[in-house]
């Protein structure tokens, strides 16, 4: 198990190397990190600390994000399918924040727009889970995502038309895509309270989760209170994605990919699986972000356009594995 | 139904093409504006919404004074025109509708150069049957230009900095005009010579003299919070800066010798600072 944790956060560390040295700008690797760490006058030091050091922050903090609400909802819901991309929770979080931004509510106050997409995110899981029930059969759960997230896309396509700005229209690409260019590190400190307050509950849980691959019975004899953990998971998994969501947009499959890796290595065991998709997901989005600017540096190419080219296909293998339980 | 639209159309469309157009609509901004500076009394009709949105406009109180059409088929062919003006960016679809219905469409590509909005001044003014002023206004534009011109010598580098990261060079009409105020342009350092997205840091690290930027719409939008990045509000802070006011710069009329104009204080403050 030590094992796992170092390798995992050796390769984190060494892709967010990785990611600062990066770029358009031709930077070589030792002044750049000396100006990152030195400071000083130049473009150099502007570029390290403005431009690089936000985005690989952010990478971490929302890999970080994403494989653990995906661990945590596929734990309670005892589902592998469950991912906060595909069951409409980033959507929902995507509509909150451009609701946000172009109502003003995020220029007249900067917290405006995490909270907003917050609460789009509260809105998609407490909809996700009261639909799908609590030992949500994979049907229910891919159907209830599937409207869901629908909705939420058509709302935030409805928004995003409506506005009279010409820019708003190619936003709708951002928002359920996804990207880190040119974030600044004012996102960061705009995430990283609530990402905090998301990780602190959502960590916690694995022992609930251990009780309750026995069943929800065997789980409440052992002393776990279902109810409360369910609270939790919908309030912890809604403040990472939706802090996440509010700076990069919707970026999918990270939840669904991680934790289906790793879960053999962790011998199945949810506490076990919540820490190791969290450093899994950092490493997946660190490297999704890195190959965005190695594979078309003069494009922008969207960062959830690479997850889901690697998810999409593993979600298709895990409904053709679980379709047993579909009618 | 077919068949009254083509009678309606009939009855309307051919003139001969020596003869002055009576009913005249523009259906984009660029000959919305040019129409207005050109028409004869009573000859255009209508023109389109952005010839009103005084962000885009540079003549938004004349504009007023017409009907306002969206550059939609079915409104413009209502208006009964015998002439329709649009540009080269207008919906292909729109335009081949008029044009089955027998409607004479006239297409004007964006200008890209100073040199093409004298051909594209005088352009409107055959088509109006106005020649005269068509030609009056390019040989003013052209002298006014050359005035403008003459007083450069030393060029500062200003980088042309947008929503979402975009730049322009030399082979645009707001690059031509940065040349024409006597500066050089960054993205032509940078081998851009369209229009182009430019990472925030190449930006950074081709640290131009002046930075010229995109006023923001509403503000209201992703797009636009690249503008206040930290790294864009150093640049700012560190070096003269100025805001372009997108109605003189989007379209080839006389009005961007106001942008010219505009840009030479900001160039006299370049070279101020680099003595």
């Amino acid at each position: 198990m030590m094992r796992l944790f170092v390798t995992l956060a050796a390769l984190v560390a060494a892709l967010f190397i990785a990611s600062l040295l990066v770029g358009p700008a031709r930077i070589g690797a030792v002044e750049g990190l000396r100006a990152l760490v030195m400071g000083g006058d130049g473009p150099v030091p502007l570029v390290m600390r403005e431009i690089r050091l936000p985005r690989a922050l952010l990478a971490v903090m929302i890999g970080l994000s994403l494989g653990l609400s995906g661990a945590a909802m596929q734990g309670y819901l005892r589902n592998p399918l469950a991912e906060p991309g595909l069951i409409g929770v980033s959507g929902s979080a995507a509509l909150g924040a451009v609701l946000a931004i172009h109502t003003g509510l995020s220029a007249a106050w900067a917290f405006g727009l995490p909270l907003a997409a917050l609460a789009g995110a509260l809105a998609g899981v407490m909809l996700v889970i009261a639909l799908a029930g609590p030992r949500g059969s994979s049907l229910t759960l891919i159907l209830a995502g599937i409207a869901i997230s629908s909705m939420a896309a058509a709302l935030t396509s409805l928004v995003l038309n409506l506005s009279s700005n010409p820019f708003a229209a190619n936003e709708i690409v951002f928002w359920m895509m996804g990207s880190l260019a040119d974030r600044s590190i004012s996102h960061v400190g705009l995430a990283l309270p609530l990402m905090l307050a998301g990780w602190v509950l959502l960590l916690p849980l694995g022992r609930g989760l251990d009780a309750l691959t026995l069943g929800e019975d065997a789980a409440a004899s052992m002393g776990v209170r279902l109810s409360r953990m369910r609270l939790v998971l919908v309030i912890g998994t809604a403040c990472v994605v939706g802090a996440a969501t509010a700076v990069a947009g919707a970026i999918g499959f990270v939840g669904l990919v991680v934790p289906h890796i790793l879960r053999p290595l962790v011998g199945a065991r949810p506490s076990r699986l919540l820490w190791a998709s969290g450093l899994g997901g950092a490493v997946m989005v660190l490297a999704a972000d890195l190959a965005v600017r190695l594979i078309l540096p003069e494009r922008d190419l969207k960062l959830g356009v690479l997850t889901a080219l690697v998810g999409a296909p593993l979600f298709l293998h895990l409904i053709y594995k679980t379709r047993r339980e579909l009618p | 139904m077919v068949a009254a639209g083509l009678a309606l159309a009939a009855s309307t469309a051919p003139v001969r093409a020596d003869e002055a157009p009576r009913r005249v609509v523009s259906m984009n901004l660029c000959t919305d504006q040019l129409a207005m500076m050109l028409a004869g009394e009573g000859q255009l009709v209508s023109v389109s919404n952005l010839a009103v949105d005084p962000r885009a406009s540079a003549m938004v109180d004349q504009a007023r004074s017409y009907t306002i059409n969206h550059a939609r088929a079915e409104e413009v062919h209502a208006l009964r025109p015998d002439l329709v003006l649009a540009g080269r960016h207008s919906s292909r679809a729109s335009v081949a509708m008029l044009r089955r219905l027998g409607i004479r469409v006239e297409v004007f590509a964006a200008a890209r150069s100073m040199e093409d909005i004298g051909a594209v001044l005088e352009r409107m003014g055959r088509l109006l049957g106005r020649a005269d002023a068509g030609a009056l206004a390019a040989a003013r534009f052209e002298a006014r230009l050359a005035e403008l011109r003459a007083t450069v010598r030393q060029r500062p580098e200003a980088a042309l900095y947008y929503a979402n990261g975009y730049t322009v060079g030399d082979k645009t009409l707001a690059g031509q005009i940065l040349l024409a105020a006597g500066f050089s342009n960054t993205a032509t350092r940078a081998g851009i010579s369209g229009g182009q997205v430019m990472a925030l840091e190449q930006l950074v690290m081709h640290a131009p003299e002046v930075l010229i930027s995109g006023t923001s719409y509403s503000g209201e939008t992703r797009s636009e919070a690249i503008l206040d990045h930290p790294a864009v509000e150093i640049l700012r802070r560190t070096r003269p800066s100025a805001n372009v006011h997108d109605r003189d710069w989007i379209c080839g009329t006389p009005y961007v010798l106001r942008a010219v104009h505009d840009l030479g204080g900001l160039r006299r403050k370049a070279l101020e600072g680099a003595r």
